[in-house]
């Protein structure tokens, strides 16, 4: 026998851990990342890359050199927010852009605030909005789907289906006339559309999903309610004026949605955490998503929604407490 | 249909390993050490000193004060010193310590195995031969009986509860207590139903029992008003909130008891105690231990006299393994981890489960990743997230407002934590402060 180890209970702990399930994050992101290989080509495996070991280096570098502690690269949050970045980008962004972003996303995303765990706003959307704002033209030049191979900066681009929503509805076409241009939802459902890497495949992204509610990494209550939100919001107004309104399910399958519900608003340390809390943040989320998307000068409005209702969390964290045991006996 | 309480709850691996093995006799040891302090409340007087002679079952310690109980000789033999010795808590503290000679019980015990049915006592005797006969909660939380049959004016009992949830992992006493034993707790839960003045009791037990739920339910045939309902298994169903929510559904309001919602809990051991001391007159001093461990040669649930060594419990067991890193004075959700294998077994041992190195040491704590696993958990809707840091930073004051006093220390939050953060350490902190605090307000 060798020195017995006094500690206070529980002498138990279950096998789960941090970077457990970052890894099982970025396993539910496989399906989308194959689809944007088979659709986008070389140009997302590049970006992809790039953004993965730029993240991971600029964290292990800040932590080592500026914060001087121990740096915690292995827990895997610095490679899920290089991937879920890459997924916002389009996918002939050059290299040095991607590079910058992750840059902004991981010093000033997350590192400034104390690193994991510290950070108000999703670090991967603080990348993307910067290079959004900064850079807007290269950020709008979308590489169409299934001709560009091998090609990466020179890749052949288009528009994204919400893009000639926007245009087309400003330019005063009928509804009936739009969607001659956009693609059907059968080829929106599987991913056949331009847009961002990782945002076009609804489909391998509900897989995500499930294999997230199965590991319960994550629980149904943001992405439900922030898709049940866009639906009914846009829902009513497809209803009320079918000729200037796409329907639901054209909001549902476009732009970022799918990536931003199921792996940008899920983010544990920018959500709420009880379960009514994370209604009030999706119904926010979906109501900001689709009043850009319809009333403001963005086609598409996913990542500032998720932002701002980031901000909240402290807020909505803060007032909205789980049901105590006993406490309304207690008062009644 | 399973029942089960919410929110809240976990699953830990059962590890019944001593599951269906008989309830062994344990050679009475040469020595045994009885500590005073083996219940919730004041320590009792000592009524015996060195050189006298005692008997198995003889009261070798009187109650004191409104919350105490009395203690027996487990052992017949002479008093060696009346002395402080390390118990479970680590600490030194006050016990009788015996020499063993022979084994010569006080004549007035019956010992016979011959089932007693008839309860020939009136609700004021009852109450006044387990005040006798020390018997204290068994499932660990050692609160006199006594005290809890005298309820609080006004107050009327609907529902005896009996815990046979066993919900902890590894240990199995309750669960052999029930095969073995069914009808003498049934007829200890009568005694009780009569003790209370209360018509209905509901026996609480795990399904992952499913041989006790059924020997259970064919027993419980014959005693009226006892009805036997499976629970789904989920930690911590056996604590006494818990189990009351799950079975009646009434939730017993924050700082309140069981009582307020008409409700009285018992464990299965505790209630074989009542019907020992009623119908046997035999009072508390052995009880079922479970000494369990994945790597223990011959793990087993041991009938054991209070006093005895932790280290007679494993030699009977096959021996301490060689990889052994811990040995946990009840399972690994609630136990608390001895430091010797001297210290003695009181009323309120469950088990003794022995942990290897591997598992004995906690991992590295990272940041809090607001996961929120830890709200999801808890039995008692707290945040455990939240509180931590408020202990660190001493802010004992904000953790009162935080509802911190419910915790019920079941440890759900610390082991589902993927940042192997020590939540439970700082809120059992805080629970420290905030009675300092409460105390300084009432003075």
């Amino acid at each position: 026998m060798g020195i017995l180890t006094i500690s206070p209970s529980p002498h138990d702990h279950n096998s789960e851990s941090v970077s457990k399930l970052m890894y099982g994050v970025i396993i539910a992101l496989l399906p989308a990342f194959l689809v944007s290989v088979y659709f986008f080509g070389i140009g997302t495996i590049i970006i992809t890359l790039t953004a993965m070991v730029s993240c991971v280096v600029f964290e292990w570098l800040i932590q080592r050199f500026l914060m001087k502690e121990k740096p915690a690269i292995s827990d895997g949050s610095a490679m899920v927010t290089g991937i879920l970045l890459a997924f916002c980008l389009p996918t002939n962004l050059p290299i040095w852009l991607v590079i910058l972003g992750s840059f902004v996303a991981i010093s000033v995303g997350k590192m400034s605030f104390g690193g994991l765990g510290n950070n108000p706003f999703n670090p991967a959307l603080v990348g993307r909005v910067f290079l959004f704002i900064s850079f807007p033209v290269q950020l709008t030049s979308w590489p169409e789907p299934g001709v560009n191979h091998f090609a990466y900066l020179d890749a052949s681009t288009g528009a994204t289906p919400l893009n000639i929503m926007k245009n087309s509805i400003k330019s005063g076409e009928t509804m009936s006339e739009i969607l001659l241009d956009i693609p059907f939802y059968q080829d929106m459902f599987i991913g056949r559309m331009g847009g961002s890497a990782g945002e076009i495949a609804a489909a391998a992204l509900l897989i995500g999903l499930i294999y997230l509610l199965i590991r319960k990494i994550i629980t149904w209550h943001i992405p439900v309610s922030i898709l049940l939100t866009v639906a009914v919001f846009t829902g009513i107004m497809w209803l009320s004026e079918p000729a200037l309104n796409p329907n639901p399910l054209f909001h549902l399958l476009s732009g970022g949605l799918m990536l931003g519900a199921v792996f940008m608003a899920t983010d544990y340390v920018t959500s709420p955490m009880i379960a009514k809390g994370m209604w009030i943040y999706g119904i926010g989320i979906g109501v900001i998503t689709v009043v850009i998307r319809v009333f403001g000068a963005y086609p598409e409005g996913v990542q500032f929604a998720i932002l701002i209702m980031n901000a909240f969390t402290p807020l909505i964290n803060k007032y909205i407490k789980p049901k105590r045991f006993g406490k309304e006996v207690a008062n009644g | 249909m399973f029942k089960t309480f919410r929110p809240g709850g976990i699953h830990p691996s059962d590890n019944k390993l001593t599951a269906g093995s008989e309830i062994r006799g344990l050679p009475v040891p040469g020595q045994v050490s009885i500590p005073m302090n083996q219940h919730i409340g004041a320590s009792p007087k000592i009524l015996v000193e060195k050189g006298d002679l005692v008997k198995v079952g003889q009261l070798i310690a009187q109650e004191e004060g409104f919350i105490s109980a009395n203690i027996h000789s487990s052992v017949s033999g002479k008093v060696l010193k009346v002395d402080a010795v390390v118990d479970m808590s680590g600490y030194k503290r006050k016990a009788i310590t015996i020499k063993v000679e022979g084994d010569e019980w006080l004549e007035e015990i019956d010992t016979s195995t011959e089932l007693v049915k008839e309860i020939s006592l009136e609700r004021h005797e009852i109450v006044r031969k387990i005040n006798e006969s020390g018997i204290v909660g068994m499932g660990g939380a050692t609160f006199p009986t006594h005290v809890k049959l005298m309820l609080p004016r006004g107050k009327k009992a609907e529902y005896l509860i009996v815990n046979g949830a066993e919900c902890e992992p590894y240990l199995t006493s309750d669960h052999v207590l029930i095969l073995e034993k069914a009808e003498q707790i049934l007829t200890g839960t009568s005694i009780m139903m009569k003790a209370l003045d209360v018509d209905k009791a509901i026996i609480g037990i795990e399904n992952n029992k499913l041989d006790a739920i059924a020997h259970m339910s064919t027993q419980a045939e014959h005693y009226p008003g006892i009805q036997v309902q499976g629970l789904k298994v989920k930690y911590p169903q056996g604590g006494e909130k818990q189990l009351i929510q799950a079975l009646i559904n009434r939730e017993v309001p924050s700082g309140g008891l069981p009582i307020d919602v008409g409700a009285v809990v018992f464990n299965v051991g505790t209630l074989l105690a009542t019907y020992q001391a009623i119908q046997k007159n035999k009072p508390l001093f052995e009880r079922v231990v479970t000494v369990t461990g994945k790597y223990l040669a011959n793990p087993g649930n041991l009938m054991v006299r209070i006093g005895t060594p932790v280290s007679a419990l494993i030699e009977a067991c096959g021996g301490l393994p060689e990889n052994t890193g811990k040995i946990i004075s009840g399972g690994p959700m609630m136990g608390k981890a001895l430091n010797s294998l001297e210290v003695p077994i009181i009323k309120g041992t469950s088990g003794i489960t022995v942990l290897p190195d591997t598992e004995s040491t906690r991992k590295e704590i990272h940041n809090c990743i607001r996961c929120s696993k830890c709200i999801t958990v808890c039995p008692m809707g707290l945040e455990p997230y939240l509180l931590m840091p408020m202990g660190e930073r001493e802010l004992f004051e904000r953790m009162e407002e935080e509802w911190t006093m419910d915790c019920i220390e079941c440890g759900s939050c610390s082991y589902i934590c993927p940042s192997n953060r020590p939540l439970l350490d700082y809120i059992r902190l805080g629970k420290v402060e905030i009675n300092k605090i409460r105390r300084a307000r009432k003075n």
